[in-house]
Parts: structure tokens; C-alpha cells; sequence
């Protein structure tokens, strides 16, 4: 970008300034700290300039939107086109109350649907489990069976939405019976579109919600891509997530660097099956956390994506640029909300949301403000989706693509973060890869270390956090939180009891019989979870199909 | 007899939440603390809780939930623990607990409750100032 020439003038003309008016100035008005870090502890300079961008290639690091290697985001005109998805995660209680909460949304302006499952769900119990107690409809809606699901989706085409699925150990079981839902709308297969989640590998470092031990956890994650390559084709098959790992402590850094150490284990875990990297590499997605240090965030974007697509060409022989493309989700930065002053996490969620915009993201959740107290209520959330449309259409972030690029400090922390990515994948590969990495507590210490870093930060005060250990206020309790029914699982039990006297028995017995047959052999399981859920199996039943083949999972805890 | 005991705590998760950025997080501050902290992991029932405190002859027992399931869980801890005899062990709670919720906690037993943002040595010196025989 500069010539030698220029670079070594600027190299000079910077020292002078430092030791000229710098000096002075820091002589009498010391600067308001030693040092100034990023929300995650990267070292940030006083001024940006060519020398920190030096060696920049414009077509080597950046090139064009929608072309190799997506430095500066995946389409040709982004949000020019089309803004990104306004995709708000909820669920809780029944299918029923979350259904109105839907269709509220929808009506509101959002565009996509993405549902929150209660823990019961999320591990594969149905709500009568013992231990369900407590946590039915509780974090999200309860779904034992395709009765369920048929509520959550009444009178929304399932055609005319697409719906993003947080479910992770049992995502091959509710994406059957969303399909089977489909199929009594007459929608086919193939005009079905929506994600779910089914990323296992974060679940064991850092979110819990795991059933199986890690290699049949696998299998399912890798039987549900080739299904949908087959049969669903514009259903995305995963979605590799290094939100929980940010949640959990992690960096910006780490939690990209994680994230792609996961997403190659997938792949990798693809090829090894058999499949062709361009068959499914089109279908992979990811989703990403965004905090309040809107930079940083705009840099890890871009470091991810360039550095995502580098792995898929060169390291899997990718040849359609489809698979090379980085594509995501994110979510505002639940941890980074406070439950003192609350409205606070309002301009929180506002700068997360920018730093999204300009990072590039293809779809987006706002937390609402009241989350660091209970599940959001409809006036929270209505102020969290406008949060988006506000920056979508009056801010100007979406009208020109990438515009942070060439920024000094951007291309500079870009340049730097995909270097602290790299040096993570060549350490996990060196262990032997993610499995070995997470089963001798690698990752989970890397992030726990984090963590523990940031709370020390915040008790000494080295790093403010408004409310937190600054500008303090008392406040009467906060009013107004949404409550969930405690009779929730009573009104869900007596629906299960119904559910199983009145079934057809045969039908039933015979498809869970056909599973647990398929499930002892190399083939696909889906075929056989769609029979099974349209006989009315439980989410429970399923589940417990392949508990008593392959057991569960016990991690060793590395505190 | 020998030096002072050190206090020995049981931090557990219980029900299904997966959250335990705080629970780890508190075991470490505790260790440094000089506390001895056995952390059960995740999905533990209020029996497999009071089982670890049975066998560990703990001082504290600290929950973490994020789930909204306390209510639920955090007084059929202390009840059980009060079943095996248990009378002294200090009950603390912590997560995403509205403070309409606190006073019911303390009344079934809860010793203090601690939202998000509390500053962990506010919750070392309570623990230090309330375990009996202090």
C-alpha cells in the first residue's frame, strides 16, 4: 500500500512525535493508564499508522465481497442487497405461548424464527424425567414429541420462514420432526430452510448440554450433515459456535480460534465418512458472540473469515468458493450484560450490534436488557429487535461494505488475531487435534484462565465496567420480570401420559425397534428418527435408544 | 489438636444448566483463598449434592444456577442436608436469582444469595464471618 520509502519517513516522523509533543504532554498530563487493552487483553497503541500495516497486500489480505479469501464478508453487496436476517432466539413454557410469541415477532418485522428449547430438551429428557424437575419450559420451550412441535409452528409456513434450531446432542431428532412437520404442510424437503445447531464439541468444552461420549456424538453430527446433503439441501447442517466459549471467558482471539479448531474436526470427521469437502462445505455455518469493543469485534470477524476460508482451500482441497465462505450468526454478548441499571445493557446491545454490522455477520440476535434478571420480556425484546433496525436503517453501517477496512488499527488487530488463531490450530494439531486437545482440558483451561483474568481485572479495577465498579447507583429491585408457569411440567406430564396410552403401540415399538437396529450398524440414522417421531417416539425415547448403545458421557472436570 | 481446620467447600451445579463459568470460576478463587473446594460438575440432584457434602465432610455447600430452577432446588438441598444431620453446613446460592425470590431462599434455609456482578471477596469474607464455629 506504501512504498519503503514512505513507510521508513512516517517510521521516523512517528518517533518524533512520540518523544516531542507526546512526551511533553505525558509529562504533565500522564495518560489515564500504563497500558490500554481490549476487553480481551490485546494491547492497544496509542496511534495507528502505516508502519503497524506495513507488508499490506490488498489482494492478498482483503481482495473484493464475495471473493476470495472473504476478508471483507461473503456476498458481492451485502447489505446493499439484502440487510442481515433479524433473528430473536426465544422459547419458553409451551409450544403454545411460544408460538404467540412468534408470531408476534414476525409480525413486528423480524425475519427468521429461532427456538430456544428448555434443558430437558437439550439433553434429551422428556419432561416427566426425574431430571426434568424443576427445568420444564424453563430457559425454553418444552418439546417432547411431534405434537409438540405441530403447536410451535402453528400457522407459520414452513416454507415462508426459516428456522435456526439451538438443539445440539438431540439435533437429529427435532430436525425430524421438523421435517415431518414440513411434510403435513406439503412443504418438500428442498423448500425447507433453517440450521440447527448441532455442534457437540462446544458443548463438551464449555455449554453442557452433552448425552453421548465424543466419537458417537460424532457420528450423529456427521450422519445428520449427509442427510441434508442428500435430502435437504439448503438446510444448514451445523452451525460451529464459538459464542459459548466467549460466554465462558474466552478471548475475542480464542474464541475464533476454537471455533475453526472445532469446524475442522467436523470437517475432517466429513471426510473421514466419505464425503466430498465441496459436497457439504457449502451447508457449514458458525456463530459468533459480539461484546461492546466494537474494534476488536469488527477484526475478529474479518480474521475469521479470512482465515476459515485459507483451511478450507488449502488444507481440505476445496474448490467451490461456496466452502470457503465463512458464514454466521451472532448473538450480543450475554455475559457483557449487567443486572444493576439494566437499561444500561440497552446501548450495550446498540454498540454489539454495530460491531456486527460492520463485522459482516449474515444474521443476528439482540439480547434484551432485562436478561441478566430473567427471560426477556415482549417490551425488552421489542426494544432489542429495534435496537437492529435502528443500526440497519438509520445508522448507515449497512450502506457500504466493509467500510472499517484500510483502517490502521483495524487491518493491524485483523492481522493480529488471525496470527493468535493460527498459533491455536498449530498447537491443537500438534496435540493430536480438538478431541485430544478438550479430553486433556486444553481448551476448557485456556478459556477458564481467561476468565478468572477479566473477574481479576474487574476487582481491582484495572478495567472498568459501568455499574459494576463504577458509577454505582442504588436501585429499588427491578420490576416488571417475566415469570414461567411452575405448573409447567404437571400441564406437560399429563400431556406425555395422554401421548403414551393413546399411540399406536405397534407403529411405535417397530420404529424404535428399526433405529436401534440402524443405530448398530454404519448407516444413516435419519430415515430411521423420522419414522420414529412420526410414530409419536419421544425426544426421551429416541434418546434413550442410543443411551443404552453407546452410554453417556462423563467429563473429567479440570477447574 | 492441629491447626484450624481449613473450611472445605462443595460447589455444585444443580438440575440440567450447563453454566459453570461462575461455579469454576468461584472454586479457584476459593482454593487461593486457602479454602479446600471440591467441584461435583454438572447435573447433579439435590441427593448426589448432599451426598459430596455427607462424604466431604464440608463446611459449605455453594449452588450455582442460571436456569431459574432454584427455587426448586436450593431448599431441597438445605431439607436434606437437615435430614442427614447436617445442621451446620452453610448453604450459599448464586446466578440469575430475581430478588423477589432472595427472601423465600433465606427463609427455606439459604444462608445469603449473590447475583451477578458481586465481587468474589464479598463472598470469601461472608463465608469466613458465617461458618459455624468461627
Amino acid at each position: 500500500m506504501f512504498d519503503k520509502e514512505k513507510i521508513e519517513s512516517i517510521k521516523t516522523k512517528k518517533e518524533e512525535w512520540d518523544c516531542g509533543p507526546v512526551e511533553k504532554v505525558c509529562a504533565k498530563f500522564p495518560e489515564r493508564r500504563p497500558t490500554f487493552t481490549t476487553i480481551s487483553g490485546e494491547e492497544v497503541e496509542r496511534l495507528y499508522t502505516p508502519t503497524d500495516i506495513a507488508d499490506f497486500d490488498y489482494d492478498l489480505k482483503l481482495g473484493f465481497p464475495g471473493e476470495y479469501p472473504f476478508t471483507r464478508g461473503v456476498q458481492p453487496t451485502m447489505y446493499r442487497g439484502r440487510l442481515w436476517t433479524m433473528r430473536q432466539y426465544a422459547g419458553f413454557g409451551t409450544a403454545r405461548e411460544t408460538n404467540e410469541r412468534y408470531r408476534y415477532l414476525l409480525q413486528q418485522g423480524q425475519t427468521g424464527l429461532s427456538v430456544a428449547f428448555d434443558l430437558p430438551t437439550q439433553s434429551g429428557y422428556d419432561s416427566d424425567h426425574q431430571l426434568s424437575m424443576g427445568e420444564v419450559g424453563k430457559v425454553g420451550v418444552a418439546i417432547d414429541s411431534i405434537d409438540d412441535m405441530r403447536v410451535l409452528f402453528d400457522q407459520i409456513p414452513l416454507d415462508k420462514v426459516t428456522t435456526s434450531m439451538t438443539i445440539n446432542a438431540p439435533a437429529t431428532v427435532l430436525l425430524a420432526m421438523y421435517l415431518a412437520l414440513a411434510e403435513e404442510q406439503n412443504v418438500p424437503y428442498n423448500k425447507v430452510g433453517g440450521t440447527v445447531q448441532n455442534d457437540i464439541l462446544k458443548e463438551i468444552i464449555c455449554r453442557g448440554q452433552y448425552i453421548y461420549p465424543p466419537l458417537p456424538s460424532m457420528r450423529l453430527t456427521v450422519d445428520l450433515i449427509k442427510y441434508c446433503y442428500e435430502h435437504v439441501p439448503t438446510w444448514n447442517t451445523i452451525s460451529i459456535s464459538g459464542y459459548h466459549i466467549r460466554e465462558a471467558g474466552s478471548t475475542a482471539a480464542q474464541e475464533m480460534a476454537f471455533t475453526i479448531a472445532n469446524g475442522i474436526s467436523y470437517v475432517q470427521a466429513c471426510v473421514d465418512a466419505g464425503m466430498e469437502v465441496d459436497s457439504f462445505g457449502p451447508r457449514l455455518s458458525f456463530f459468533f458472540n459480539a461484546f461492546t469493543n466494537v474494534l476488536e469485534e469488527v477484526a475478529k470477524f474479518r480474521a475469521g473469515r479470512r482465515y476459515w476460508a485459507k483451511i478450507m482451500k488449502e488444507r481440505f482441497g476445496a474448490k467451490n468458493p461456496r466452502s470457503m465462505m465463512m458464514r454466521y450468526h451472532v448473538q450480543t454478548g450475554g455475559v457483557t450484560l449487567t443486572a444493576q441499571q439494566p437499561l444500561n445493557n440497552i446501548v450495550r446491545v446498540a454498540l454489539q450490534t454495530l460491531a456486527t454490522a460492520y463485522g459482516g455477520a449474515q444474521s443476528l440476535h439482540t439480547n434484551s436488557f432485562d436478561e441478566a434478571l430473567c427471560l426477556p420480556t415482549e417490551e425488552a425484546v421489542t426494544v432489542a429487535l429495534r435496537t437492529q433496525q435502528i443500526v440497519a436503517e438509520e445508522s448507515g453501517a449497512a450502506d457500504s461494505i466493509d467500510p472499517l477496512a484500510g483502517s490502521y488499527y483495524v487491518e493491524a488487530m485483523t492481522d493480529r488475531i488471525e496470527d493468535e488463531i493460527h498459533e491455536y490450530i498449530k498447537k491443537i494439531d500438534a496435540m493430536g487435534g480438538t478431541l485430544k486437545a478438550i479430553d486433556e482440558g486444553y481448551i476448557q483451561r485456556e478459556i477458564q484462565d481467561s476468565a478468572y483474568r477479566f473477574q481479576k481485572e474487574i476487582e481491582s479495577n484495572e478495567r472498568i465496567y459501568v455499574g459494576i465498579n463504577k458509577y454505582i447507583m442504588e436501585e429499588p429491585p427491578p420490576t416488571n420480570l417475566l415469570k414461567v408457569d411452575p405448573k409447567q411440567q404437571e400441564i406437560e406430564t399429563k400431556k406425555l401420559k395422554k401421548l403414551r396410552a393413546e399411540r399406536d403401540q405397534k407403529a411405535w415399538k417397530a420404529a424404535l425397534d428399526g433405529l436401534d437396529k440402524v443405530s448398530r450398524t454404519d448407516e444413516n440414522v435419519m430415515s430411521a428418527v423420522i419414522e420414529a417421531v412420526k410414530a409419536q417416539a419421544t425426544v426421551g425415547e429416541i434418546c434413550d435408544v442410543w443411551r443404552n448403545i453407546w452410554g453417556e458421557y462423563r467429563p473429567k472436570e479440570f477447574v | 489438636m492441629t491447626a484450624k481446620k481449613r473450611i472445605k467447600v462443595i460447589m455444585a451445579k444443580p438440575g440440567l444448566d450447563g453454566h459453570d463459568r461462575g461455579a469454576k470460576l468461584l472454586a479457584r478463587v476459593f482454593a487461593e483463598a486457602g479454602m479446600e473446594v471440591v467441584y461435583t460438575g454438572l447435573r447433579q440432584t439435590p441427593e448426589m449434592i448432599v451426598e459430596a457434602a455427607l462424604q466431604e465432610d464440608a463446611d459449605v455447600v455453594g449452588l450455582s444456577s442460571l436456569s431459574g430452577v432454584h427455587n426448586y432446588f436450593f431448599p431441597r438441598v438445605v431439607e436434606l442436608l437437615k435430614e442427614k444431620g447436617l445442621h451446620d453446613v452453610l448453604v450459599v446460592g448464586g446466578g440469575i436469582i430475581p430478588d423477589e425470590d432472595i427472601a423465600g431462599l433465606k427463609k427455606a434455609g439459604v444462608a445469603a444469595v449473590f447475583g451477578p456482578g458481586t465481587r468474589t471477596d464479598e463472598i470469601i469474607k461472608f463465608i469466613k464471618d458465617n461458618i459455624s464455629g468461627s
